[in-house]
């Protein structure tokens, strides 16, 4: 395996780019701290899963996202046929493949066959979905978590999938 | 989402974060996750490659039952179509920025869209 084998730093790819242009550098999140664990109470099979997309998907007829630091969410219904899934990200060059397959980046019809065949217990009736391009550290603990954390309670999900961009 | 994924885990909700940042997951630290090697955009596999897409969402859910050490990132199987240039461009140390503006008003991806959703609200 050479290195073109290897996976993108794309931390310090982008930090340079940014740098060269004469931008501040993009703050990503470094952990300090180990992340709590909390164990499977009941296998998959048996478990209801919730679905988090942060890929800025909405679905036709709902509100886009604005680029601006947007820490408002969307509900999707899982059931939504994927030619109604539209992506608002600040990335939009990254959305190229999603907005021809969604299913590419929003795994709806995945998990549909995944629950379908028993691998999955249940879905949640929405997956949550929120645009990820939010500069605000602050803005993300205080406005976004904790709707996703209303929903995931409300939704009685056993355990979570979060698909970033 | 590795911030939401460390919250939620601390309500006692399990999570698993399926990205194509090997990097980015490391360094944010999600409680478990899963790491597919593609150009990113492709979290959830090949676009019209359903199998594909299968493949990579079962093998990441397998991850809730094999994961047992806190921040691990399981690496799947798996390599993009033929073309590897994706890597060259992806790591770029220069180059122009691809944001977009950071404008407020809603980015509709199409005018049908915008006209659907200003109906909806009226």
């Amino acid at each position: 395996m050479d290195s073109h084998d290897q996976p993108v730093r794309y931390i310090e790819a982008i930090t340079r780019r940014y740098a060269s242009l004469g931008y501040a550098p993009y703050r990503w999140y470094v952990a300090e701290e180990p992340p709590a664990f909390a164990p499977l109470e009941k296998p998959l099979a048996r478990s209801r899963l919730g679905l988090l997309t942060t890929s800025g998907c909405y679905v036709a007829g709902q509100v886009a996202y604005h680029y601006k630091d947007d820490t408002s969410i969307r509900r999707i219904p899982i059931d939504t046929a994927a030619e109604r899934l539209r992506f608002a990200h600040i990335t939009e060059n990254y959305l190229e493949s999603a907005r021809r397959d969604p299913e590419c980046l929003v795994p709806l019809a995945a998990l549909r066959r995944l629950r379908d065949e028993g691998a999955i217990g249940s879905l949640a009736g929405e997956a949550i979905s929120c645009m990820g391009g939010v500069y605000s550290q602050r803005r993300v603990r205080e406005e976004l978590i904790p709707q996703i954390e209303g929903v995931f309670k409300q939704q009685a999900v056993d355990v979570a999938l979060l698909v970033p961009m | 989402m590795s911030l939401a994924a460390r919250h939620l885990e601390g309500l006692g909700l399990p999570t698993l974060c399926l990205g194509s940042a090997l990097d980015i997951l490391e360094s944010g630290t999600p409680p478990r996750a899963v790491f597919v090697d593609y150009p990113l955009g492709h979290s959830a596999g090949k676009p019209f490659d359903r199998a594909d897409q299968d493949r990579v969402v079962r093998a990441a859910l397998r991850a809730f039952d094999t994961i047992r050490e806190p921040g691990a990132v399981v690496r799947l199987e798996s390599r993009w179509q033929g073309d590897e240039g994706w890597r060259a461009s992806a790591a770029a140390t220069r180059g122009a920025d691809t944001r977009m503006p950071r404008d407020t008003s809603p980015q509709y991806q199409n005018e049908d869209d915008r006209r659907l959703a200003e109906a909806a609200q009226q």
